[in-house]
């Protein structure tokens, strides 16, 4: 990655349009190649059920903290610009 | 919104033709996969070089706000945290390493099926996924009770462009600086992040 933003940066001048719809074709291919090998695994594929609470129990927890996270800059925030 | 749905018809073609078995297994065991990966991170890496015009709007945000993608990192770890006490058979640092994704699904969960093997990605795929939908569908409910900045944080890396129409209806267009800012920083510390706890 870090070659990569030294090969932008030196070629920043060129327009590079293409690189965005590269990003997009190669996370489609990645995301295709996860999904195939997922599928072709049968003990991952058993226990779908089971992997897909823990995901949803991860995705809940990590949200609801950084909901409560941003709740408390916004107080603080609110609360210093109501004093100036 | 297209565009998620876009990449996860992808994954689920993937998927089911693995199901199905329609393509050779030997098209997994050379290691596509990371290739590609790198070809991607090259790519990522290009593209944040290229315009360095992202980099410079960074001046007009307060100064307070600049500390948002912070908290919203410390805050996903201390809910993965608590979340990682009712989860039987995975380590904290897993939790944390799929916590770390931060709703950038295609990168972590391909990073940690890397390097932790694909039961782990999977959980990976599905948490960040969920979070992004969590905070499309919730954005505004949020907003009411949370203030303006909470669905900026529950949308993690994704702030900067799948959720960040989202933000700007909610919250209002003089979010949308704080909103990409917050995506350019959170999305650029998942690869650190994720490969950080997953070798730890």
């Amino acid at each position: 990655m870090l070659a990569g933003i030294a090969v932008g940066f030196l070629f920043r001048r060129w327009k590079i349009r293409f690189i965005h719809g590269l990003i997009l074709t190669l996370i489609w291919l990645l995301l295709f190649l996860l999904g195939l090998e997922i599928g072709s695994n049968e003990s991952v594929v058993s226990q779908f059920p089971r992997l897909g609470l823990q995901a949803f129990l991860l995705a809940t927890g990590g949200t609801v903290g950084s909901v409560l996270a941003a709740w408390g800059l916004w107080l603080v925030a609110n609360k210093k610009s109501a004093n100036e | 919104m297209k565009g998620s749905l876009i990449i996860l018809s992808f994954f689920a073609t993937g998927l089911l033709l693995g199901v199905m078995r329609w393509l050779p297994p030997q098209l997994l065991s050379h290691n596509a996969g990371f290739y590609v990966l790198c070809a991607l991170m090259f790519a990522v890496g290009v593209s944040i070089g290229h315009d360095p015009s992202s980099l410079r709007q960074f001046k007009n945000i307060q100064p307070r706000i600049l500390l948002l993608p912070f908290l919203t990192i410390l805050g996903t770890w201390l809910g993965v945290l608590v979340v990682s006490f009712f989860i039987k058979n995975r380590s904290l640092t897993d939790c944390l390493a799929v916590g770390s994704g931060f709703g950038y699904y295609s990168l972590s969960s391909i990073l940690i099926t890397q390097c932790k093997g694909i039961e782990l990605g999977t959980i990976a795929l599905l948490a960040n996924v969920m979070r992004e939908i969590l905070t499309l569908t919730l954005a505004p409910w949020m907003v009411k009770y949370f203030g303006k900045l909470a669905p900026i944080s529950a949308g993690g890396a994704t702030t900067m462009d799948t959720t960040l129409p989202i933000i700007t209806r909610y919250s209002g267009q003089n979010y949308a600086i704080v909103s990409v800012y917050h995506g350019i920083v959170v999305d650029f510390t998942v690869p650190f992040l994720v490969t950080m706890f997953c070798s730890l």
